[in-house]
């Protein structure tokens, strides 16, 4: 007897699918749709990712040498492909990058998965050095500083498919977001799926059960790469041109936070991460200046007051709203989120003063924050923001009591339901 | 005559110019129950580890069924039929119970690193490895992450990870120490319950446990073997009782 796949899990990822397909139909602006895009490959990206942290305990910092690999062959086939030198669909061009991915997987995974941990984690960052040196040095493949440069306009297109127009992009890419989402998560529920997270627990403990852990990280290694690859394929695509930095170290660096911000203990996690690392690189860039350093400051909150990222947060919720107890927890919520917006409120305008502050503007420093004129020359104003910051830390203070209190009268209701 | 089950020749270990095992000749027929006792310090634990392939020998030879194994990997001695416990419970602690005594059965079903079968689907697996999650009765507790089970449940499904693979040969380190009276002579039934078929080799320190068990017994002392006999006979042996058991008889 063979089970069939539960109609739940079906039913799900015919709803994503359907969440696929109506995006485009809310957000209908240029800008959306190609973030959207960006989304949709950052996504396969830091999913694929995950196999490697998440599932197999390999913190790889070398990532994005496979999510490049495969952007630069896909880029060289479209070139091929629109010279004529052989007949392939774009639609499955991705495919050429998730195979280029797999073999540089293969090869160079056979060197850094010899060792786990702290050696396998220096390893790759020295591959991944490598490789980005590899980038500039051999022009003729990577096209040195500017990058290769292509054209997804050509071959015949299939079924009136062009690739002209962003939102045939867009649908090509969540198409594969899709099918690739679909294979990563049944990836999880196979044995070598299983025995990664064997061998993230206990290597040891893998070979006297009959396997050995350096093969499952390998292969493990090999398969995220083939994923990496695709959504570099795809990036190709997307970009009509990739440089030495889509497989250099911020890259890399990168796909760590994406991973991390969403949560790795949890398949969806990476998901949550990418889409909102993608969001705040693409929005917060076009307010401030210093959205790096913001960027920064919020990674830096989640790994320290939720290392699960946000993944956790919201699994750890999910007791609470099987109990039917969420309403009792928002009106803590609600007061903690008026007390952090107070603080931040005063936080933001501190950094925003010292930018313009350090900015090069001759007439005035002075600029427009939420509709209020701030002026970084004038003292009063540092002195209002820092109040207003120091206000808002001890409302949060006092918010957090409220908020441990709640929970700490739900928790026996819960008990007693027999949810947790 | 079969090979035995289990056969040493010379088998010696030195760590640097510390020698850890000097010399032990050892044979274990199939089917046998062979307890290993001896002070401590006495090489008992790493004697374990040359055997399983934790450790290489630094001279001599070890023998599974004929087949010499000394010198393969620990996985692949594992895929010969030789399947061990650790003193210090070893198991997939972010892992349910259930889980944990599938990754220790799905290699022996033949799936090895697939990535083309659905885990959940393989009937074989399954069927297996709720006999064993059964047999060490932990069929209600089936989902119960490992990390948090009681000592003694965890000592329970480390020996069940053991004999999951379906070993022939299985080597328990100390399975009951740390145990409460009532939870040691659990942990005997279950030995006893679970290596019926198989050939047992165990270490332990409970001499009750020992002789309740074990149809022949080898004293180690100092990386050597001194006696080898059944129950009666190392309870009789001059040697053993002025090198060991001397201080533990009334």
């Amino acid at each position: 007897m063979t089970r069939v796949l539960s109609t739940r899990r079906i039913a799900f990822w015919i709803a994503v699918a359907l969440v696929f397909a109506g995006l485009p139909l809310i957000f209908k602006q240029s800008f959306a749709l190609s973030m959207l895009s960006q989304m949709g490959i950052a996504v396969i990206f830091a999913l694929s990712y995950n196999m490697l942290l998440g599932q197999t305990g390999l913190l790889s910092f070398g990532h994005a040498v496979y999510f490049g690999l495969g952007a630069f062959f896909c880029a060289h086939a479209l070139n091929f492909i629109g010279a004529g030198t052989f007949w392939f669909p774009v639609t499955l061009v991705p495919l050429i990058g998730g195979v280029a991915g797999l073999l540089f997987g293969l090869l160079l995974g056979f060197v850094t998965t010899r060792r786990a941990g702290t050696p396998f984690a220096m390893i790759s960052l020295g591959i991944a050095e490598m490789v980005a040196a590899s980038a500039l040095m051999f022009t003729t493949f990577f096209g040195g500083e500017g990058g290769i440069s292509t054209n997804r306009q050509v071959g015949k297109g299939v079924l009136g498919l062009t690739y002209g127009p962003q939102i045939q992009v867009y649908y090509l890419i969540a198409g594969w977001c899709l099918v690739t989402m679909i294979a990563m998560f049944a990836l999880t529920r196979t044995p070598l799926g299983r025995m990664a997270n064997a061998v993230r627990d206990n290597p040891e403990r893998a070979k006297f059960v009959g396997y050995n852990p350096t093969r499952v990280r390998w292969f493990m290694m090999a398969l995220a790469s083939f994923f990496a690859g695709i959504g570099g394929g795809l990036a190709a695509i997307n970009y009509e041109i990739v440089t030495a930095e889509t497989l250099g170290l911020v890259a890399s660096g990168n796909v760590v936070l994406m991973a991390f911000i969403g949560g790795i203990g949890h398949f969806w996690g990476p998901i949550i991460g990418a889409v909102l690392v993608t969001l705040l690189q693409s929005a917060l860039s076009n307010y401030t200046q210093a959205w790096l350093l913001y960027f920064g400051l919020f990674f830096l909150v989640i790994i320290m007051f939720s290392p699960g990222g946000i993944a956790n947060l919201i699994a750890l919720h999910k007791p609470v709203w099987n109990a039917g107890l969420t309403k009792r927890l928002l009106p803590s919520y609600a007061m903690s989120a008026a007390a952090g917006a107070v603080m931040l409120a005063g936080f933001f305008a501190l950094i925003e003063m010292i930018y313009h502050y350090e900015a090069k503007e001759t007439s005035s420093k002075a600029f427009s924050y939420f509709g209020l004129e701030l002026d970084p020359t004038s003292a009063g104003y540092w002195v209002g923001a820092a109040v207003v910051m120091a206000i808002g830390l001890v409302l949060v203070f006092g918010a957090k009591k409220f908020v441990s209190r709640a929970w700490e009268d739900i928790t026996p209701e819960m008990q007693r339901q027999g949810v947790i | 005559m079969a090979a035995p089950a289990l056969q040493l020749h010379d088998v010696r270990k030195s760590f640097g110019r510390t020698a850890i095992i000097n010399g032990v000749n050892l044979a274990i027929e199939a089917g046998e129950r062979h307890a290993i006792i001896g002070p401590n310090g006495a090489g008992k634990s790493t004697l374990f580890n040359l055997i399983s392939g934790r450790f290489g020998v630094s001279s001599g030879r070890i023998e599974l069924h004929g087949g010499i194994i000394s010198g393969l990997e620990p996985e692949v001695i594992n895929r010969k039929g030789l399947a061990r416990s650790f003193q210090i419970t070893n198991i997939f602690p972010r892992m349910s119970v259930y889980e944990n005594v599938r990754c220790a059965v799905l290699w022996s079903q033949g799936y090895r690193y697939s990535f083309w079968h659905r885990v959940d689907a393989l009937e074989s697996v399954r069927e297996r490895t709720e006999g064993i999650v059964e047999l060490i009765g932990m069929t209600k507790r089936r989902e119960r992450m490992a990390g948090v089970l009681t000592y003694a449940e965890q000592r329970a499904l480390e020996i069940g990870v053991t004999i999951a693979g379906g070993a022939n040969v299985v080597l328990l380190d100390e399975p009951t120490a740390g145990m409460s009276r009532s939870e040691t002579d659990e942990a005997v039934d279950l030995i006893r319950k679970v290596t019926e078929g198989r050939t047992l080799v165990m270490v332990e320190h409970d001499m009750g446990v020992v002789f309740d068990l074990a149809d022949r017994i080898s004293v180690l002392v100092y990386g050597e073997i001194i006696a080898t006999g059944t129950p009666e006979e190392i309870r009789a042996n001059e040697a053993v009782k002025e090198a060991y058991l001397g201080t533990e008889e009334h």
